[in-house]
């Protein structure tokens, strides 16, 4: 058997997008060993796709903002199944952390008074979201790299983690290749933070990049953790349809809060038809006061295309539905209009929008200061994720903490925009604070070679299977695809009970299918290997969400039933929570939602 | 378009050769579609790096048909129709394996570059007063993606193989954008000067030129790097200051 590497930290970073550096950062300044694992190269994980802003309260364009009304849009955006504890103190603390890279170089677009200039953004109703044109996601991630590499912190760049080690009931440490040579490293740590992102790659049409496999879902579940929420899926309203070959790349909200309108191929603005009671008071109802809003007009109210995503995103779908969406199966959404109200609007759209303005141009062919995007839903974010705590950010897992996408709490049934990013830095940063703490009271332990040795089986084990039978090859990608295919159409949007049934037995037969995957060639950057590692990884979110999604029999947030159409009282007062049983299946379960305290209740009701 | 050749680069450190592939290419294809669609059909574990697939990460950049680029961002329709496409690493840095090259010197460079130094803080919750027209130079070369395309069309780097003496045309940029960063007070034009080789560059441009994101390299961050670097060491009346104070 090959040897392997073994590395000692206190704590271990699992991912390097903003969660993971924000841990990092925090822990190592708390005078703790640090060692991060990220799957890709530093700098390019999935925080440098954001695109519209960071939400922080912090009052620079209007100071009716503050943390009240920032806790309060994002219990309402969630549905009020939000963790209100985690909503509250990001809520207060997202101006600090924003600050905080400031002063570590970022370097934020500016108001009149030289301040951090802040824009408006669905579900918030306030300008709230500081950002760099529509490349913030670039600016945070390269502020938090260049000041993280410098605070003594071990990186493992290209460096996938197979599976956590426990002792007893603790996490010890993590099991991880390298993407160059396929070399086995045991990292063993006394603290393990999981900063790995969401898991959009399980669906066709995404957002997300390859990396998006749910590890961090997955490696926390196969280790006893909980998982919460798995239900709800973000689909972004506005994602590129063509040419085929992008569908699904991001089209910021910033479009929209710039003033860009959606229409459907009648030229009419459907979004007017459509506004959901709790957002009726908050909702222009004419043209007129939704520009006024873009435009920064304090007494005009929000139009109806900044409503959550949520809504605009199934909005969009009925358009399509009923045969009134564009040439390439989406609806048009236009910001060149923007010309019958601002001189040089073209200008305007290249400064505000620049990477939108390039990657139409780049990638579509379209100059969007001169005609419309075709634009629709894809999938974009999980609000579910391992079960925290929202002060600490542990697990239920003594020694495993959670921060980012692949947390989950602070979202409820649906996150607004801007409010992952602040959730990276806040969580992040907790989560390394806490974990260091943790790890000065507890100690390293040994982990025994038999350990060791079974997991490399394991993980070799599809480059065997190929050596000794190439003919029966199984091959990982088909897998991958036909799980995206079946999940997007069966788990997607709209859902309904059947269909997921249905999806729930495709799994079943797939993860049958996946002990017998196999890879050919060698160890060395094999990304058929590392793609059939993979597999177990996307089946398992894929099923704990389709499970947690049969449970509610509700529409809310992002999850929405044709067969139950409607909210219910009944699942109001739930989350649903998935883990693994002893015997290896999956467990479901509903928990009360976590109690308001006063304050919090009143909070909401001032500003309904 | 329909069926279309492509020649790429498959091997490692030790050596490889081009070895040829078919694939059908729809329409508004990259090439990184079509590597992925080769990946997935007849050569599963073919190396390729890449993340965001829309231009915002700069992880899949090779050289295509010669010129340095990223994949993501190639179209297909962009290329000489019916000609067959060759698909090979960035030259500039050492081969891991196929399209995929060890990066790992620029992650090294970066390290030694002061990091920001920041002021103090203009206001009470230790924010500062920062105006739009400080903010629009900086901001240009803060758009970088760090693909290193421009590290590997830059001539003292890939036909010199002064990676000892120079730190390229990337982190010129950077250090211009700490050098301008409006709350910095820390000054870099020492090593500029002695460390970071800034004499190598004359000015060809090349690496504007690949630029995905079309920073202004050479123009705006090199040549006023130099010129700061002229100032602090050339400029006669502050050479005779260094002697006084001596």
């Amino acid at each position: 058997m090959s040897e392997f590497q073994i590395h000692e930290y206190d704590v271990l970073v699992i991912g390097a997008g903003g969660a993971g550096l924000s841990a990092a950062i925090k822990a190592s300044a708390s005078d703790v060993s640090v060692g991060l694992i990220c799957k890709s190269l530093l700098g390019k994980a999935h925080t440098v796709m954001a695109e519209g802003g960071v939400a922080a309260a912090m009052a620079n364009v209007d100071e009716r903002d503050g943390w009240k009304v920032h806790f309060a849009d994002t219990m309402r955006g969630g549905q009020y199944l939000n963790n209100p504890r985690m909503a509250e103190l990001h809520a207060k603390e997202a101006p600090d952390r924003v600050r905080e890279l400031e002063a570590w170089g970022a370097l934020f677009d500016r108001t009149k008074e030289g301040k951090i200039l802040q824009r408006n953004f669905g579900g918030h109703r306030y300008p709230r979201l500081a950002h760099v044109g529509d490349r913030t996601g670039l600016e945070m991630i390269r502020t938090l790299q260049d000041h993280g590499i410098h605070q003594g912190i071990k990186f493992h760049m290209e460096v996938t983690v197979f599976r956590l080690i426990k002792e007893g009931d603790r996490v010890v440490g993590a099991f991880a290749y390298d993407r160059e040579k396929g070399r086995f490293s045991l990292h063993k740590a006394k603290a393990v933070i999981m900063a790995t992102g969401g898991y959009g790659r399980a669906f066709k049409v995404t957002s997300n990049s390859w990396e998006y496999t749910g590890d961090g879902h997955t490696l926390a579940y196969d280790a006893g953790a909980e998982l919460i929420d798995m239900e709800f899926i973000q689909f972004h309203p506005t994602g590129m349809v063509w040419p085929p070959s992008v569908r699904g790349i991001l089209v910021t909200e910033g479009v929209r809060g710039e003033g860009g309108v959606l229409k459907n191929s009648d030229g009419k603005r459907f979004m007017f038809d459509d506004i959901p009671d709790n957002y009726v008071n908050q909702t222009a109802d004419n043209e007129d006061e939704g520009w006024r809003y873009t435009q920064g007009d304090r007494d005009a109210r929000r139009p109806p295309e900044l409503l959550t995503r949520d809504h605009v995103a199934r909005c969009i779908v009925n358009q399509i539905k009923a045969g009134k969406g564009s040439p390439h199966g989406g609806v048009f959404l236009d910001i060149a209009w923007i010309k019958e109200h601002i001189p040089g609007a073209e200008a305007h759209i290249q400064k505000k929008l620049p990477s939108m303005y390039h990657q139409f141009k780049e990638l579509a062919g379209i100059d969007i200061t001169k005609e419309p995007m075709e634009v629709g839903p894809t999938t974009h974010y999980a609000m579910g994720g391992i079960h925290v705590d929202g002060d600490t950010q542990m697990s239920t897992v003594p020694g495993l903490f959670a921060a980012g996408e692949c947390a989950a709490g602070l979202h409820g049934a649906n996150r607004l925009g801007g409010n992952s990013l602040s959730d990276l830095l806040v969580f992040g940063s907790r989560a390394g604070e806490y974990a260091a703490q943790h790890a000065k009271g507890v100690d390293q332990v040994t982990i025994s070679d038999d350990v060791i040795e079974g997991l490399k089986k394991e993980a070799l084990a599809p480059l065997e299977r190929f050596d000794e039978s190439p003919g029966d090859a199984q091959g990982p990608y088909q897998i991958q695809y036909e799980l995206q295919d079946f999940m997007q159409a069966l788990v997607g949007i709209v859902r309904v009970e059947d269909e997921m049934q249905e999806a729930l037995g495709k799994i079943g037969a797939l993860q049958e299918k996946v002990k017998s995957v196999s890879a050919c060639g060698n160890r060395e950057y094999n990304p058929g290997w590392h793609t059939a590692l993979d597999l177990h990884n996307l089946l398992t979110v894929a099923e704990a969400a389709t499970r947690a999604g049969i449970v509610r029999k509700e529409s809310r947030g992002a999850h929405f039933r044709e067969d139950f159409p409607d909210k219910s009282e009944e699942f109001s007062k739930v989350n649903i929570i998935v883990n693994k049983e002893a015997d290896g299946s999956m467990n479901v379960r509903q928990v009360p939602t976590k109690p308001k305290t006063d304050e919090q209740i009143a909070i909401i009701e001032e500003n309904a | 378009m329909a069926e279309t050749q492509f020649k790429i680069w498959r091997g490692d450190k030790d050596g490889g050769e081009y070895k040829n592939y078919t694939t059908d290419v729809t329409e508004g294809m990259v090439v990184l579609d079509a590597v992925h669609q080769i990946q997935a059909e007849s050569a599963n574990d073919l190396a390729v790096r890449w993340n965001c697939k829309a231009g915002k990460c700069g992880s899949c950049s090779a050289e295509v048909n010669g010129r340095p680029r990223l994949m993501c961002m190639t179209r297909m329709s962009d290329l000489p129709p019916g000609e067959e496409v060759t698909i090979e690493p960035m030259q500039t840095f050492p081969v891991e394996k196929d399209l995929v090259t060890d990066v790992s010197w620029n992650y090294r460079v970066k390290e030694k570059i002061p990091k920001l130094a920041p002021r103090p803080a203009d206001n009470e919750d230790g924010s500062w007063k920062i105006d739009t027209v400080d903010t629009d130079r900086v901001q240009e070369f803060r758009k970088c993606i760090e693909c290193y395309l421009c590290q590997d069309v830059c001539h003292v780097l890939r036909e010199h193989d002064l990676h000892d003496e120079f730190i390229g045309p990337r982190f010129l940029v950077y250090t211009a954008g700490l050098e301008m960063q409006p709350i910095d007070i820390e000054t870099r034009t020492k090593q500029l000067k002695e460390e970071y080789g800034i004499g190598y560059c004359n000015i060809t441009k090349c690496c504007t030129t690949v630029c995905p994101e079309s920073i202004k390299i050479t123009d705006n961050a090199i040549i006023p790097l130099k010129e700061r670097v002229a100032d602090d060491f050339y400029d006669p009346l502050k050479k005779l200051m260094r002697i006084f104070k001596k």
